[in-house]
């Protein structure tokens, strides 16, 4: 676990870089999360973040692909537009979310 | 393989082959589909996971059993055999289209499997093997990532990562990605998207995919007080496969007799699951992990001495595998005891930074 600075916000990272605190995430950390990583938010990313955080707090782990689809209505390829390539783990970290578990 | 069910029910239980249309947890009541109803005090659901292959675009359809196979049925697995043997050369991809499945390692040891069976065959050289998975790697945890990522490499098995499969193009024998990648096949093993029971989902207690969200310690189902799921109905993170479900109702036995009798559940669940991988040509090789440890490698069960060593290939664990069948069958199933703690140990593991 390593503190760094985002934004002018110092904020808990795992090895990975994704945030493990809940609280220390803000909308500007996310624009400054996402353009490390080769995104400009649109109001469809925001769409999608925004469900992220919420159902976190709800269930308690970060929602997979699946549920980004099925229970906050935004279909799977749209997701690989907006997040390429590993759209599980992007969406994650723009969220301030911790790393999608891998089910083993 | 295939064995009477009459002969694992204990005396005074009594078994019913029927069908659950659904739960009505207020009610305490289970709804069976003949329209019959039966009431519980404490209900435990087992209905484990189930491939489902409809649920993927194009991947049922006249090619299902002919180029494209799973093996997880009786019928999926004589295909497959009869495909395989009669198979002169070619693209073999073997694709897991998303997890949980049910054991997690099938499809990676289905396809060193499979490069052991065509080397003995003398036709190596005619098949390429490559393994389609929407992991970042050959598997989920980092350090047995690496050891099967290495173990495909020195096979020469091509490792197509981050693939989420939308949907399989049977008449032109391809899959393609949400992302637009596509990959050819002659032979197809696809692993299907596994869903629990859908009597989960009409009674509320169930996630995206039909597994009982539980409390990943207790088994408790969320939102009720007598109603536990256990094996691979649940929707743990940890694997879905018999070790683990042997291991959590070690713990589940102790909690349940203290929650019947009103008493606190004191016993959690760590998540422990240990499984051989198959490896072909005569070798295998284990891993030991639970919700916290990914694998490591070490020796198992006794610290330093084995005689099975974890995350490598050995003949000695090819030979704990074979053995295992007689355990399964003898000790596991009929629920004697075995001597192995349901709490994953450290002792003789050796720590990576990873």
């Amino acid at each position: 676990m390593a503190v760094t600075t985002i934004a002018g916000a110092d904020i808990h990272v795992d090895d990975d870089g994704f945030m493990t605190e809940y609280d220390e995430w803000s909308e500007d950390l996310a624009g400054e999360l996402a353009r490390a990583i080769g995104i400009e938010l649109t109001d469809a990313h925001w769409k999608v973040i925004t469900f992220l955080r919420e159902d976190y707090k709800e269930q308690g782990e970060t929602a997979t692909l699946r549920r980004v689809t099925t229970a906050g209505g935004i279909p799977t390829k749209e997701l690989f537009q907006l997040f390429p390539k590993k759209p599980a783990r992007k969406m994650a970290y723009v969220s301030g979310l911790p790393k999608p578990v891998g089910c083993v | 393989m295939v064995k009477q069910t009459k002969r694992f029910i204990p005396a005074g239980v009594t078994k019913l082959d029927e069908q659950v249309a659904r739960v009505d947890t207020n009610a305490n009541t289970v709804h069976l589909a003949s329209g019959e109803e039966l009431m519980y005090d404490q209900l435990v659901i087992a209905t484990g996971t189930s491939p489902r292959p409809s649920e993927t675009p194009g991947l049922e359809g006249p090619e299902y059993g002919r180029t494209v196979h799973d093996f997880y049925t009786l019928e999926g697995a004589t295909n497959l055999r009869d495909a395989l043997a009669n198979f002169t050369g070619g693209k073999l991809v073997v694709n897991l289209i998303e997890l949980p499945i049910k054991c997690p390692v099938a499809p990676l040891e289905f396809t060193f499997l499979a490069e052991s069976f065509f080397a003995e065959r003398g036709m190596r050289d005619q098949v390429e093997i490559t393994y389609v998975t929407p992991l970042e790697g050959a598997f989920t945890k980092p350090v047995a990532s690496k050891e099967l990522g290495d173990m495909l490499d020195s096979r020469k098995i091509a490792l197509e990562a981050d693939f989420y499969l939308e949907r399989v193009d049977a008449d032109e024998k391809k899959l393609v990605s949400y992302d637009e990648r596509e990959v050819d096949y002659d032979l197809l093993v696809t692993v299907p998207l596994n869903f629990g029971a859908d009597f989960v989902a009409e009674s509320g207690l169930g996630d995206e995919l039909n597994h009982v969200n539980v409390d990943h310690y207790t088994f408790l189902a969320n939102g009720t007080d007598n109603v536990f799921a256990v094996g691979d109905a649940a929707n743990l993170p940890t694997s879905k496969a018999g070790s683990v479900a042997h291991f959590a109702i070690d713990v589940f036995t102790e909690n349940f007799l203290d929650h019947i009798e009103g008493r606190p559940m004191t016993h959690a669940f760590d998540g422990h699951a240990n499984c051989y991988i198959e490896s072909g040509h005569g070798k295998a090789m284990l891993i030991d992990f639970n919700y916290t440890t990914q694998p490591l490698k070490g020796k198992f069960p006794v610290p330093g001495v084995g005689p099975f060593s974890l995350l490598e290939e050995t003949e000695m664990n090819h030979f704990g595998k074979m053995m295992f069948k007689w355990i399964y069958w003898n000790i596991l199933l009929p629920g004697k005891d075995l001597p192995l703690p349901a709490a994953m140990s450290m002792a003789g593991k050796i720590e990576v930074d990873a």
